[in-house]
C-alpha cells in the first residue's frame, strides 16, 4: 500500500498571518471582498490590525494552485441573487464574457444516432415522434413549461474564470489581501489537542517544490512552507487537499456522506459570424447522448457559447467517458445547427460535488472555518452552485468581522454562533434543504430520476423519493454485470493501446457510436484539445498528485474506470497493467478520486487526489 | 569590496502563449484577438533576462552600503500587470517600476522605447554609470526585435549586445566591473566578447537558468514595494506616430494529427524531423 508523498520531517519556514485562504474561487471571493470592503471603508478600526505583527495591517494571505487565478472551468448560468448583494451597481460590461439571461428553454433530447435507450424511453421517443411536425424540430422536444426552480429569471451567465479575475483584480488592487497563484497546498496544520470533541486548525502546509515525482527532495529542493494563521479558511472545492484532509480527520457530521458527484466537461466554442444566438440564451437538455447525461448551452456576447454535458456518478456505467461524450453531444441536430463551422476557444473538465446538504462537514472548528462548494453549498435541485458558494464565503466574511470587531478569538463556538448561525438562516440553508433528496430517484434510473427530481422541486422539497446511495466506488458496475460491445474495459484498453487511440474513444467505437469526423477547428482528438482548448501545462519539480494507494488492486481492476473518465487522457494503460499517470496533462478535475470501482475500507476510493501544481491555463472558461 | 550591479529589466506582458492567439485589426490597427480576455504573463523572454539578472545579483550582492540591485520595469494595462506581479513575484527579489499604459497587439517600438527610457531615467536612486539594461531578445507575441536596442540608444548606451546566453561578471580584482558575454551569432554559434564595464544593454535569448521556484517569502518581501508601486504607477500614453503596418504576424503554432499504425518509430521519427524542418 502506498499513499500520497508525506510531509518530510524538515525545518520548514514559517510565516504568521493573520488569515490565511486556501483557494480561490468564488466562495473566497466573497469572503475576501466582504472582508476588504468593511475594511476599506474604516481603515483606522482597530480591528484590522495585525494580531501576529503587532503594529502592522491584519495579514491576508490567499494560496491558489492555478497558475492564473484565471484559470477556472467553468462556465455558468446564475440567478446571482449572493453577487448582486455584494455588487449592487454591478455593470456586467466590467465582466468579459458576462450577459444577463434573457431566455430559457429546456430541451429533451430524441435520439438521432442510435444512442442506448431503454424500452421505456423507446416508447416515449416513439410517441412524441408521431407528432413529429408540431412537437419535435431537430430531433428535440421542448417542454412547453419550465418548472420555476429550473428559472435563473435576471440571472447572469458568467465564465467564472473571467469573474475570477475581475473579483480577483479588485481585490488586489484594494492592496488588503494577498492572492497567489501558482501556490499548491498540501493541507492544513492540525492544531494539537487531546480533547476529542475539539477540531482544530493552526494553518496551512504549502506543497513541497524541488522533488520528483514520488515527492523524494531533489534538485532545488524547497520545503513547502508553514503558514501559520488566527484563521485558515478553506474554499479549496471538492476534491482540495486541504478540504480532504480535514474529513479524514474529523469525520463528516452523523447521516453525511460524499457519494454523489458529476463530472461537468465543456467547450467555449465561438460561432460562425451567420449564428442567430442571442446572448443571455439558456438551453438545459437531458435524453442525449446518454439519458443519464444533462446537457447545457449559455450564449455570452461576442459570438461565444459555453456547451457541455454532466456524466453522474449514478450512470453507473464503468465504461462512462466524457470527451467523446461531449464531441457526440455537440453533434446533435439541436446544437449542430448553430455549432458547426464553430471554432474551439476552450475546453475543461471539473468535478461536482453533488451531494449538497448531505455531504456538508463539519463548517468550522478552532481556528478554521469552510466555504463554498466542498462544505456542501451547491444546490442540485436548482444546478446552482457559483451564487452559493459566493454567499457562505459572505456569510464567513460577516462573520469574521464580527468577532474581529468583538475582539473574540476564532474559536469552535465563536465561529458557529457567528458563521454557522448565518449560513442556517440564509437562503442557501433552506434552499439546500429543498434539494436534498431531490436527485435520490437517479439511483432507481433515469425516468424515475426525473420524476423524482419534479417531485421535489415542485414541493419544495417536501416531497420526494427515497433511495439507498451507496458510496461512489459502488455506483459502479461491475465488469461481470456489464459488457458493452463485448469488451471489457481492461480488453478495449488494449484496443485502444493497440489502435494508439485514447480508450474513450476505443470504448465508445466498441459500442457501436459513430466515429467522429475531426474537422480540425470543432471536432478535434482529445489530444489537440488539450493544448488548442485547455491550454494544459505543469510546473516541474512538484510530486505526482494522482496516486494509487494500492497497486495491485488497481492491476487487478476489470473496471478500470479511472482511464475511461479521466478528462485530461493523463491517465493510461501501464505495461504492468495499472493506470499510469502523467502529471503534465492531468487537468485538476478530479475525475479519478470518484471514478474507481476498488475501495480500501468501502467508502473511499483507492486513489488519493494531492495538491499538484499546474493544470488549465485557459481564461475564457 | 564587491562590485555593485544596478541591473534594469525591461519586460512587457503578453498573452500567454499557451493561447491560440489570432491578429485582428480594429479601428487604431493591427492586435491580438480578445487579448483582455487571455491570461497575461511577462513576456518569457524577457523573464528569462529577470532571472539571469536576479541570478547575477545574488552572485554579485555587492556592499551592506552599496548593494547590487535588481528593477523591473514594466509597461502595461496596471490591473493585468498587477495579476503578472502576484506570480513573478514568488521567483526573484525585484523592485518594479510600473508604467500604467493602454499596451495590447503590436505597439510602436519607438513610442515604447521612449515611455521605457524616460521611466528608467527617472529611477530614483540608479546609477546609470553602472547600469546593465536587460531585456528579452525576442517576444512571445508583439515583439519589433529592436525595442531595447532602442532603449538603450535612448539612454546614450554604446555596448549592446543581444541574443545573449551566458553572462560572466567579474566583481573584484583589476578587472572589477567587466565581464564576457556569450552572443548567439549565425550558423548556430556563439560569439564571446568581453566588455570593460557598465552601462551596456544585454538583449537575453534562453539563458541557461529554469525558471526558479515559487518562493512565498520572496513574494511577500517584493509585494511590500510592488504594491505601492503600482498605485502610485505614472499612466502613459504611446504616440501614434503615423506609423502604419504593412502586415503583423504571431509565433505560428502548426499541429497537424493523425494516427499511425504501421510505421516504424525510425519512419516516424524521420517525418517528424522532416516536418520540423519546413518553413513554411
Amino acid at each position: 500500500m502506498s499513499s500520497a508523498p508525506q510531509p518530510i520531517e524538515v525545518d520548514r519556514q514559517t510565516m504568521e498571518v493573520d488569515i490565511v485562504c486556501a483557494g480561490f474561487g468564488p466562495a473566497t471571493g466573497g469572503f475576501l471582498t466582504t472582508l476588504t470592503r468593511a475594511w476599506s471603508e474604516n481603515p483606522g478600526d482597530p480591528a484590522f490590525e495585525s494580531k501576529v505583527a503587532p503594529g502592522m495591517p491584519l495579514q491576508v494571505m490567499c494560496y491558489e494552485r492555478a497558475d492564473d487565478l484565471a484559470a477556472g472551468v467553468s462556465g455558468v448560468v446564475t440567478r446571482g441573487e449572493g453577487i448582486r448583494a455584494s455588487f449592487p451597481m454591478l455593470d456586467r460590461s466590467e465582466i468579459p464574457m458576462a450577459a444577463a439571461v434573457k431566455q430559457e428553454h429546456v430541451f429533451y433530447l430524441l435520439d438521432s444516432i442510435g444512442a442506448r435507450r431503454s424500452a421505456l424511453l423507446r416508447f416515449g421517443d416513439f410517441f412524441l415522434g408521431l407528432g413529429r411536425e408540431s412537437w419535435v424540430k431537430d430531433h428535440a422536444f421542448e417542454l412547453p413549461w419550465t418548472p420555476a426552480f429550473l428559472h435563473k429569471d435576471g440571472g447572469l451567465i458568467l465564465s467564472i474564470g473571467q469573474f475570477n479575475q475581475w473579483v480577483g483584480s479588485q481585490l488586489m488592487a484594494g492592496g488588503l489581501a494577498q492572492i497567489w497563484p501558482g501556490t499548491p497546498v498540501s493541507g492544513p496544520i492540525f492544531a494539537e489537542t487531546a480533547d476529542q470533541a475539539r477540531r482544530g486548525v493552526t494553518g496551512l502546509r504549502l506543497a513541497d517544490q524541488g522533488v520528483d515525482r514520488h515527492g523524494i527532495p531533489a534538485e532545488g529542493y524547497m520545503p513547502g512552507m508553514e503558514v501559520r494563521a488566527r484563521l485558515t479558511v478553506v474554499g479549496d472545492g471538492p476534491v482540495g487537499a486541504v478540504g480532504q484532509k480535514l474529513d479524514e480527520r474529523f469525520g463528516l457530521p452523523a447521516g453525511h456522506a460524499r457519494r454523489e458527484w458529476a463530472l461537468g466537461m465543456k467547450m467555449v466554442i465561438e460561432l460562425p459570424e451567420d449564428s442567430e444566438l442571442e446572448p443571455g440564451t439558456v438551453w438545459h437538455t437531458f435524453g442525449f447522448p446518454e439519458p443519464e447525461i444533462f446537457g447545457f448551452l449559455y450564449v455570452h456576447p461576442e459570438r461565444l457559447v459555453s456547451v457541455g454535458i454532466f456524466v453522474p456518478s449514478w450512470m453507473g456505467n464503468p465504461q462512462r467517458t466524457a470527451y467523446r461524450y461531449l464531441q457526440h453531444y455537440i453533434q446533435h441536430p439541436l446544437l449542430w445547427r448553430h455549432l458547426q463551422h464553430g471554432t474551439m476557444r476552450s475546453w475543461g473538465a471539473k468535478s461536482l460535488e453533488e451531494s449538497g446538504k448531505r455531504g456538508e462537514p463539519f463548517l468550522s472548528g478552532d481556528g478554521f472555518a469552510r466555504i463554498g462548494e466542498g462544505s456542501g453549498s451547491t444546490n442540485m435541485l436548482t444546478g446552482s452552485g457559483v451564487d452559493e458558494a459566493w454567499t457562505t464565503g459572505v456569510e464567513l466574511g460577516e462573520a469574521a468581522l464580527e468577532l474581529l470587531r468583538a475582539d473574540k478569538p476564532f474559536t469552535q463556538e465563536n465561529l458557529a454562533a457567528t458563521y454557522e448561525t448565518r449560513r442556517r438562516a440564509s437562503w442557501v440553508e433552506s434552499g439546500a434543504k429543498e434539494a436534498e433528496n431531490a436527485r435520490n430517484g437517479f439511483h432507481g434510473g433515469f425516468v424515475r430520476g426525473v420524476a423524482g427530481m419534479a417531485l421535489a422541486g415542485l414541493t419544495g422539497g417536501r416531497l420526494a423519493l427515497r433511495a439507498h446511495i451507496p458510496p461512489a466506488p459502488k455506483q459502479i458496475r461491475r465488469f461481470a454485470t456489464f459488457i458493452a460491445g463485448g469488451l471489457s474495459v481492461e480488453q478495449a484498453a488494449k484496443v485502444a493501446l493497440d489502435c494508439a487511440r485514447p480508450l474513450h474513444d476505443a470504448l465508445m467505437s466498441a459500442r457501436g457510436w459513430p466515429e467522429i469526423a475531426f474537422d480540425g477547428r470543432l471536432l478535434v482528438t482529445q489530444q489537440d484539445a488539450l493544448l488548442m482548448g485547455g491550454k494544459v501545462q505543469a510546473m516541474p519539480g512538484f510530486a505526482d498528485h494522482v496516486v494509487f494507494l494500492d497497486r495491485q488492486c488497481c492491476i487487478a481492476c476489470l473496471e478500470k474506470t479511472c482511464i475511461a473518465m479521466c478528462s485530461g487522457h493523463a491517465l493510461t494503460l501501464g505495461s504492468d497493467g495499472g493506470p499510469d499517470f502523467e502529471r503534465e496533462k492531468c487537468v485538476h478535475c478530479g475525475a479519478c478520486l470518484w471514478n474507481c470501482a476498488q475501495s480500501p475500507d468501502g467508502e473511499r476510493s483507492n486513489i488519493e487526489f494531492a495538491a499538484g501544481s499546474g493544470g488549465l491555463h485557459s481564461a475564457e472558461n | 569590496m564587491s562590485y555593485a550591479l544596478h541591473i534594469v529589466v525591461c519586460a512587457g506582458i503578453v498573452p500567454d502563449p499557451l493561447q491560440t492567439l489570432e491578429p485582428t485589426t480594429g479601428p487604431s490597427g493591427p492586435g491580438i484577438k480578445n487579448e483582455m480576455v487571455l491570461p497575461a504573463v511577462l513576456d518569457p523572454w524577457a523573464a528569462s533576462a529577470l532571472y539571469e539578472a536576479a541570478n547575477l545579483a545574488a552572485k554579485c550582492p555587492g556592499s551592506p552600503q552599496s548593494p547590487s540591485k535588481v528593477w523591473l520595469v514594466s509597461l502595461g494595462p496596471k490591473a493585468k500587470l498587477q495579476q503578472v506581479m502576484m506570480s513573478v513575484a514568488q521567483k526573484v527579489s525585484f523592485e518594479l517600476v510600473p508604467i500604467d499604459g493602454p499596451i495590447g497587439g503590436f505597439p510602436d517600438a519607438q513610442a515604447t522605447a521612449a515611455v521605457l527610457a524616460e521611466a528608467i531615467a527617472a529611477i530614483p536612486g540608479l546609477d546609470r554609470k553602472r547600469m546593465l539594461l536587460f531585456g528579452g531578445w525576442e517576444s512571445a507575441t508583439r515583439g519589433a526585435g529592436v525595442t531595447l536596442g532602442l532603449v538603450g540608444e535612448r539612454l546614450g548606451i554604446a555596448d549592446q549586445f543581444q541574443g545573449v546566453d551566458a553572462i560572466e561578471f567579474r566583481p573584484d580584482g583589476p578587472d572589477a566591473g567587466s565581464f564576457e558575454v556569450l552572443e548567439r551569432v549565425e550558423g548556430g554559434k556563439h560569439q564571446v566578447s568581453v566588455c570593460v564595464g557598465a552601462p551596456a544593454v544585454l538583449g537575453w535569448a534562453t539563458g541557461n537558468l529554469a525558471e526558479p521556484r515559487n518562493n512565498p517569502q520572496v513574494g511577500m518581501a517584493n509585494m511590500r514595494t510592488i504594491m505601492p508601486a503600482l498605485q502610485k504607477a505614472k499612466t502613459a500614453a504611446l504616440e501614434a506616430n503615423g506609423l502604419h503596418y504593412v502586415s503583423v504576424s504571431l509565433p505560428k503554432q502548426q499541429r497537424e494529427t493523425r494516427v499511425e499504425k504501421s510505421m516504424s518509430p525510425d519512419e516516424i521519427a524521420a517525418e517528424i524531423v522532416e516536418w520540423i524542418g519546413k518553413d513554411d
